[in-house]
């Protein structure tokens, strides 16, 4: 009787155990349906276009006549935004991070801490519309040759966007090093800005730059900003002040439009998109990486 | 010399931290200028009939009830889905898992799915459960799209929340001989709760905001009616933002921020749920 009883306990913790683990290998399935679509997808869209006229082409015209399948032009538009919004979000939420961690009292850090949160929380679709209705109207003002739709425009909300995640990444960075590093420093009477510039930021070093490359990867695969703000023309530019167009935001374009399935402008998202999942998971893994690898252990 | 040395060093020490306070707090007015110019461009469109009027071709008519309700029932079925899984691959994770090669892997995935970028789950949505599933533009396939996007976040969040559990407390089940079914059962998930619901509301409002994964299955259409079933087709807050705030009429912008505004104070509203949780675990349970 007793065990019978224990057998279907046991029986019950390896169902449940099982279960558990089922649920988690679903992530790898996920992972590997989404290779697979991309994969097979263009990999038909290769058979009709060579990859090198894919990657190294200088027009992207995949819905007119004649069509072209350069996909430089949307890799320039994304760069564009990608460094405009590195340029901005990468010294700000450094100096934030540094601010908060460093000089801002507890109090102060429980006003900013909360704000960060929400600013980040805010749907990307919001900041989108603030670009175009508030800093491009700025803009053009500033630089009446800017157009309706430009990349800068969209870099700036894109930076917004992605501060408070450097801003908040950089801060647990600088946070994780040990206070008796920064005292031994204080002990050598030091300022606090020899402390930062000499103890914190390189003993934080790793958790830096890879929060630095998460927001790259993070302001690359943006869509609904970019879409809103920098606007639907492929161009091989590096001019901040026209309209351009990312990968994000073609995608969007074509699935916008009635495009038939099968066809070659409906592949075309599938190979855009596999680039695009290559060059973030490129970048997830670099910033995995570093963090790892150049991580200062201490005690 | 020296002490002429120390002066400048103490000088460029203040001025560091006088610029750096002065650009945190003026990075902060960001905010401030977003929230004030959506609410003085929406808050005269903001009206009963703003939420009980399907979207209109006249901006004077147009309303949000269909993209309300759409996000209503989205985020219900987003739930229902990605909840259990997302939690009990946690627990697996946490509690189960051996420190072997596969764990190992299954935590550097998680960490990518995280990173992938949302229109990406978007075509996957559009490949696998509008195209392969037959779901088409429906409830469900939009579901099933969003809860893959949030599972990652789920699963990282409340693998936090259940190794914030001390040990001592599994190892005090143990010893009056629990197994370890019931020890997570019994005290670890009951304990780790508020922070396990922090995370999903947390994740619930990444959901509610997320646009590009639903434009790419279809989401994106002239929908003048509530959903009644699982299969109809929906839309939700910000696909309707998006699509007034694509148009290039003034008018129709401030119907956008009108738009904005209901879907912050969605946001809001889920923020202070999830921050009073994180406040009531933390005075509950003081180890």
């Amino acid at each position: 009787m007793k065990l019978i009883f224990k057998r279907k306990l046991k029986l019950k913790e390896i169902f449940f155990e099982k279960i558990f683990a089922l649920c988690s290998y679903l992530s790898i399935l996920t992972t590997v349906l989404i290779i697979y679509i991309l994969a097979t997808e263009s990999f038909q869209f290769f058979k009709q276009i060579p990859i090198t006229d894919f990657l190294f082409g200088t027009h992207w015209e995949p819905l007119l006549e004649p069509k072209s399948f350069g996909v430089l032009p949307l890799l320039f538009g994304t760069l564009l935004i990608v460094i405009g919004s590195a340029l901005i979000s990468i010294p700000l939420g450094l100096i934030i991070a540094i601010y908060l961690s460093q000089y801002a009292s507890s109090k102060a850090r429980r006003i900013i801490k909360p704000i960060l949160e929400i600013l980040a929380g805010i749907p990307t679709v919001v900041y989108g519309y603030f670009a175009l209705t508030f800093i491009t109207p700025i803009i053009r003002i500033i630089f009446p040759e800017a157009e309706i739709f430009n990349a800068l425009s969209g870099s700036i909300v894109v930076g917004i966007m992605i501060l408070p995640m450097v801003a908040s990444l950089c801060d647990d960075a600088l946070q994780a090093v040990p206070k008796s590093l920064k005292q031994g420093g204080y002990a050598l009477g030091t300022t606090s800005f020899e402390v930062i510039k000499g103890i914190l930021i390189p003993s934080a070093f790793s958790g830096i730059i890879s929060s630095f490359v998460l927001a790259v990867s993070r302001a690359f695969g943006e869509t609904m900003a970019v879409t809103l703000a920098a606007g639907a023309t492929p161009r091989f530019t590096i001019n901040p002040l026209e309209s351009i167009q990312t990968m994000t935001a073609y995608i969007v374009q074509v699935s916008l439009g009635d495009t038939p399935q099968g066809g070659i402008e409906y592949q075309t998202i599938f190979a855009v998109a596999g680039l695009l999942f290559i060059v973030t998971l490129m970048m997830n893994l670099f910033s995995n990486y570093i963090m790892h690898k150049y991580r200062e252990v201490y005690d | 010399m020296i002490k002429n040395n120390l002066k400048n060093r103490k000088k460029i020490d203040s001025i560091f931290k006088v610029a750096s306070k002065i650009i945190t707090w003026s990075s902060l007015v960001v905010l401030a200028v977003l929230l004030y110019h959506v609410s003085i461009t929406g808050i005269s469109k903001l009206s009963l009939d703003f939420l009980n009027n399907f979207p209109s071709r006249f901006p004077h008519k147009a309303g949000i009830k269909s993209a309300l309700s759409g996000s209503i029932w989205m985020l219900t079925f987003v739930t229902l889905i990605s909840v259990p899984i997302g939690v009990l691959s946690a627990i697996y994770l946490e509690e189960y898992s051996k420190k072997n090669r596969i764990t190992r892997f299954v935590e550097i995935n998680i960490a990518n799915l995280a990173g992938v970028p949302s229109i990406v789950y978007g075509i996957l949505g559009l490949a696998i459960f509008v195209r392969f599933f037959q779901l088409d533009r429906s409830v469900l396939a939009g579901s099933f799209t969003m809860s893959l996007l949030i599972l990652p976040v789920i699963i990282i969040s409340s693998r936090e929340a259940i190794r914030a559990v001390p040990k001592s407390i599994r190892l005090g089940a143990y010893a009056v001989g629990a197994t370890k079914y019931q020890t997570i059962r019994h005290h670890v998930i009951p304990i780790a709760l508020p922070g396990i619901l922090t995370g999903v509301i947390l994740s619930m409002s990444r959901a509610i905001g997320e646009t590009a994964p639903l434009i790419m299955i279809g989401a994106l259409t002239y929908v003048a009616f509530v959903p009644e079933t699982v299969m109809d087709p929906f839309t939700t807050l910000p696909i309707q933002v998006f699509n007034w705030a694509s148009r290039p009429q003034a008018a129709f912008h401030e119907v956008a921020a009108a738009g904005i505004i209901i879907l912050l104070i969605v946001l809001l509203f889920m923020n202070a749920i999830a921050i009073f949780l994180r406040n009531y675990s933390n005075k509950k349970y003081d180890f």
